[in-house]
C-alpha cells in the first residue's frame, strides 16, 4: 500500500512537472540514431542499462544489471573487448559508472553501498563504503526507507553516482537512503558533506545523478524534487534549475563552452500512460537556459525507455543507456538542423 | 581522551617544539618502514575483503578473502545463503598459484586462515561457525563446528519497519542468538540486497543463554562456536581457538586431534575474562595472547587459560602475531573503524608487553592501513598485513 502511495506521488508529480515546464516553445534538435551500437559476444546479454560512460579513447564502459551486475568495456564502435572486476565483491546492484580524467573506471553500486575505482588496467585501486556483513541481518521485502540519521563520513546508503574536479576531488550522490552529498580528496579522504531530505533550498529528494563543470560547480539530479541543485566546489549551494521534468541523468560536455544535458526520463515501471508525457532530454547552458530537447518515452529506436544515464564527451554524440529496454543507444545530434 | 593526547603529541611534535617530539618519539619510538602491494592476481580474480593472510615454511602465501556475491535462495519457508569466501595461494612473489577448497560448504564469511608447523592450513569463518584444517596438498584433513542448516527463516507477513538503515554495525547483536524468525524483524538496512543472517535455532540460542549451567559468555562446551575468529596451536599441538564475535567470548582448547580440553574466557572486563576475542597467538612456551578487542587490551593465558597479564597500552587490538625465532616479538594492530581513518598503527611489543615501537597509520595510500583484520609475523621485520576496507595484502619491511 505505502508502496502504491509512494508510485502514485511519483506519477502525479511528473504529471504536474510536465505541464509546468518552462517555454513551451522548446525547440527540437533534430538527432540520428546508430541501430545495434553495442556488439555483444554470443551468450553475452545486456540487462539493465544502469551507468554508461565513455574513456578519453572513446571507448565505452557499461555498468548493467544483468543476471549479475556486471562491468563490460566496449571499444569506440561498439565491440567487446572485455569484463572488468568478474565477480567483484562491490558488484550487486548497479547505479552508475564513470571514467576520470586519467581514464580511471569508477563503478557506484547502491546493493553493496560501495563505490570502487578501478585502474585502466582494471585493478581496483580506491575502495570507498562497504558491504554490509551478513550479520546485520536480513529483510524479508526490500523496504524503501530513508535514513534518520546523521549520514557517516564513509558509509553510503545506497549511493547513485560520482563526479570528479580537476583537482581530482570527487563527489558521491548518496543517494536512496542518505540524501546527501560528500566530496572527498584524491585520496578517498572525507572533506565535507551536504544536504537532508526535504524539498528547501539545499534539501535533496533521491539525488540520482551527479556532474562537475570546468570551474568545480556541482550539479547534482534532484530527481525527487524536480529541479537540478547547483553547488560550488565546496558545496554551498548556488541555485536551482526547474522546468525540465524530473532529472534522472545529468552530463556535462567538456570543451571551452560547456553544456548541461538532463533527462526527464520516464516513470520506473515504463507505464506507457506516461510516454507521452516524458522521456525527453533537456540541452541547455551550465546556468540552465534551456536550450532545446530531443526525443520521447517508448520502446523503439530513438526512443527513451527510462534513461538511467549519459555520458557526453562529444557535444553531438551521446551515449544512452536505458532501464527498461536493455539497451544502451548512440545519439548523433543535429543542432544546426534545428527547426 | 587517549586519541586526544595523541593528537595533540602529533601537533606539539610536528609544529611547536623539537624537544617535545623528541619526548614525544620517546614514549613511542616510530619504526621506520616499506610497503609493498603483494598480491598479483590475474585480471579474471577478484579479491575483496582480505580477512585472513598467513604464510607458510616456503613462503607461499595464503589469504581468505571476502569476494564474489553472497547468493541467497529460497527452500522451503527458509532461505539458504552460499557464501562467496575464497582461500587463495600465492608465491613468495605475490604471483596467484592457486585456489583452496573452491566452492567448500564452509567458506562463506572469511575471518581468518593461520598455517601451523607441519604447513597445514586452517581458516576460520565467521558466518558458517566452521574451523577447517586442509593439509598441504589442500585435502580437508580435519572440521570443526557445523554449518547452520539455513540462513533464517522466511515470514511472508513480517511487518515492514522503517528506518534503522544506518544503526551501528557495533550495536547490532549477535543474529546467530536470535531465535529462528527473529531476521523478519530485523530493521532493514535501506534496501539493496543484504546478505542473510547466520543460522538462528536451538544451537544459537542454547549459546545465547551460556549454554547448560555455564558462565555467561561461555557458550556449550566443545566446538559449538558462534563466529569464531582465529586460531592458533602450541609445540604440542594443542588447539586454541578464540570465538568470537558472537554470543561466546571464550577460548577454547582441543588436543590434536580435536578433542575437547577445555574452555575458558567468558564475557566481560575482570581479568581472564573476554569481551569479542578477535585474534590469537601462542609464543613458544605455549603461553596464549587474546586480542581482546572489545576490552581494548591484550590478555596473556598460560597454557591450560590461567590468566597471567594484560597490556591496555596499545588502543583496539584486532589482529596480532608473534614472530618466530630465539627472541620472540609480539605484534598489534590498532585497527580503524571502518566508518573512519582514525588510529590504524602497528605496535611492536616484547612478550611482556613493553612496547618496542609502532608503525603506520590508517588511510587507503600504500603504506597506510585500512581496517587490519589479520597478522602474519613471517620474521620479526617482514609482516603481511591483510585489510579489510583496502581489499589487499601489504608486505611490510621493517627497518633496522
Amino acid at each position: 500500500m505505502k508502496r502504491f502511495i509512494q508510485v502514485c506521488i511519483v506519477i502525479v508529480a511528473t504529471a504536474v512537472a510536465a505541464f509546468a515546464q518552462r517555454g513551451q516553445g522548446i525547440k527540437e534538435i533534430p538527432y540520428d540514431m546508430v541501430p545495434n551500437f553495442l556488439k555483444l559476444p554470443p551468450n553475452l546479454y545486456m540487462g539493465e542499462g544502469i551507468g554508461v560512460a565513455r574513456d578519453s579513447k572513446g571507448h565505452v564502459y557499461t555498468y548493467t544489471r544483468s543476471g549479475a551486475t556486471r562491468l563490460f568495456e566496449f571499444d569506440d564502435k561498439g565491440n567487446f573487448v572485455r569484463e572488468i572486476g568478474p565477480g567483484n565483491y562491490a558488484m550487486e546492484m548497479a547505479h552508475a559508472v564513470r571514467v576520470d580524467a586519467q581514464d580511471n573506471i569508477w563503478i557506484v553500486d547502491e546493493g553493496t553501498n560501495m563505490v570502487v575505482k578501478f585502474a585502466p588496467d582494471g585493478r581496483p585501486t580506491l575502495i570507498l563504503g562497504r558491504r554490509p556483513d551478513p550479520f546485520d541481518g536480513l529483510p524479508t521485502t526490500a523496504v524503501f526507507a530513508r535514513n534518520a540519521n546523521p549520514p557517516l563520513p564513509y558509509r553510503f546508503d545506497r549511493p547513485t553516482d560520482i563526479a570528479f574536479d580537476a583537482a581530482g576531488n570527487f563527489f558521491i550522490s548518496d543517494g536512496y537512503g542518505n540524501s546527501r552529498v560528500a566530496k572527498y580528496d584524491k585520496n578517498g579522504k572525507f572533506l565535507k558533506t551536504t544536504g537532508s531530505f526535504g524539498n528547501g533550498a539545499g534539501q535533496l529528494n533521491t539525488p540520482h545523478s551527479i556532474q562537475t563543470d570546468a570551474k568545480g560547480n556541482v550539479y547534482v539530479a534532484d530527481r525527487g524534487n524536480n529541479r537540478i541543485q547547483v553547488y560550488d566546489n565546496d558545496l554551498n549551494f548556488v541555485r536551482s534549475i526547474t522546468g525540465i521534468g524530473a532529472p534522472w541523468a545529468v552530463c556535462i560536455t567538456p570543451g571551452t563552452h560547456q553544456y548541461l544535458y538532463s533527462s526527464n526520463s520516464s516513470p520506473e515501471s515504463n507505464n506507457s500512460a506516461q510516454m507521452a508525457t516524458s522521456g525527453e532530454i533537456y540541452k541547455m547552458e551550465l546556468d540552465g537556459t534551456i536550450l532545446g530537447k530531443f526525443g520521447k518515452g517508448g520502446k523503439l529506436l530513438g526512443e527513451f525507455s527510462t534513461t538511467h544515464a549519459m555520458d557526453c564527451r562529444n557535444e553531438n554524440e551521446l551515449i544512452i543507456g536505458e532501464i527498461t529496454s536493455w539497451r544502451v543507444q548512440k545519439v548523433i545530434l543535429k543542432p544546426g538542423a534545428a527547426k | 581522551m587517549k586519541r586526544g593526547t595523541l593528537l595533540l603529541l602529533a601537533f606539539v611534535a610536528l609544529v611547536a617544539l623539537p624537544a617535545a617530539a623528541f619526548l614525544a618519539q620517546a614514549a613511542v619510538p616510530s619504526i621506520a618502514y616499506d610497503a609493498v602491494d603483494f598480491l598479483k592476481p590475474p585480471a579474471n580474480l577478484s579479491i575483496g575483503e582480505v580477512a585472513g593472510v598467513a604464510s607458510n615454511s616456503k613462503g607461499r602465501v595464503f589469504i581468505y578473502t571476502r569476494t564474489g556475491t553472497v547468493n541467497v535462495s529460497v527452500g522451503t519457508a527458509r532461505a539458504f545463503a552460499h557464501g562467496p569466501s575464497r582461500l587463495l595461494e600465492f608465491d613468495q612473489s605475490g604471483k596467484f598459484v592457486n585456489e583452496i577448497g573452491e566452492g567448500l560448504y564452509a567458506l562463506t564469511y572469511a575471518q581468518s586462515v593461520r598455517v601451523d608447523r607441519q604447513d597445514n592450513i586452517w581458516v576460520v569463518d565467521q558466518y558458517s561457525n566452521m574451523v577447517v584444517k586442509f593439509d598441504p596438498d589442500g585435502r580437508v584433513a580435519m572440521t570443526f563446528g557445523r554449518r547452520p542448516e539455513t540462513a533464517g527463516s522466511i515470514s511472508a507477513t513480517a511487518p515492514a519497519t522503517a528506518g534503522g538503515a544506518g544503526a551501528g554495525r557495533g550495536a547490532t547483536p549477535a543474529a546467530g542468538a536470535a531465535p529462528a524468525g527473529a531476521a523478519a524483524a530485523t530493521p532493514p538496512r535501506g534496501g539493496g540486497e543484504v546478505p542473510a543472517p547466520p543460522a538462528g535455532g536451538a544451537r544459537g540460542a542454547a549459546a545465547a543463554a551460556g549454554g547448560r549451567g555455564v558462565a555467561r559468555g561461555l557458550g556449550t562446551q566443545g566446538d559449538s562456536f558462534n563466529r569464531p575468529t582465529d586460531v592458533a596451536w602450541d609445540a604440542a599441538g594443542n588447539i586454541f581457538v578464540s570465538d568470537g564475535f558472537g554470543t561466546n567470548s571464550r577460548i577454547l582448547k582441543m588436543d590434536k586431534n580435536g578433542r575437547f580440553l577445555k574452555v575458558f574466557g567468558g564475557t566481560g572486563s575482570e581479568p581472564g575474562q573476554l569481551n569479542k576475542p578477535a585474534s590469537i597467538a601462542v609464543d613458544a612456551k605455549g603461553d596464549l595472547y587474546v586480542a581482546d578487542k572489545g576490552n581494548k587490551r591484550i590478555q596473556v593465558f598460560d597454557n591450560e587459560g590461567t590468566f597471567k597479564a594484560q597490556y591496555a597500552n596499545v588502543g583496539t587490538p584486532s589482529a596480532i602475531c608473534i614472530s618466530p625465532g630465539s627472541h620472540q616479538y609480539l605484534f598489534s594492530s590498532n585497527s580503524n573503524d571502518p566508518d573512519n581513518l582514525d588510529n590504524g598503527e602497528i605496535y611492536k611489543m616484547e612478550l611482556d608487553g613493553t612496547i618496542v615501537g609502532k608503525f603506520g597509520s590508517a588511510g587507503r595510500q600504500m603504506k597506510e592501513f585500512g581496517t587490519v583484520n589479520s597478522l602474519d609475523c613471517q620474521s620479526e621485520n617482514t609482516l603481511f598485513v591483510g585489510e579489510l576496507i583496502n581489499w589487499r595484502v601489504q608486505k611490510i619491511t621493517l627497518k633496522k
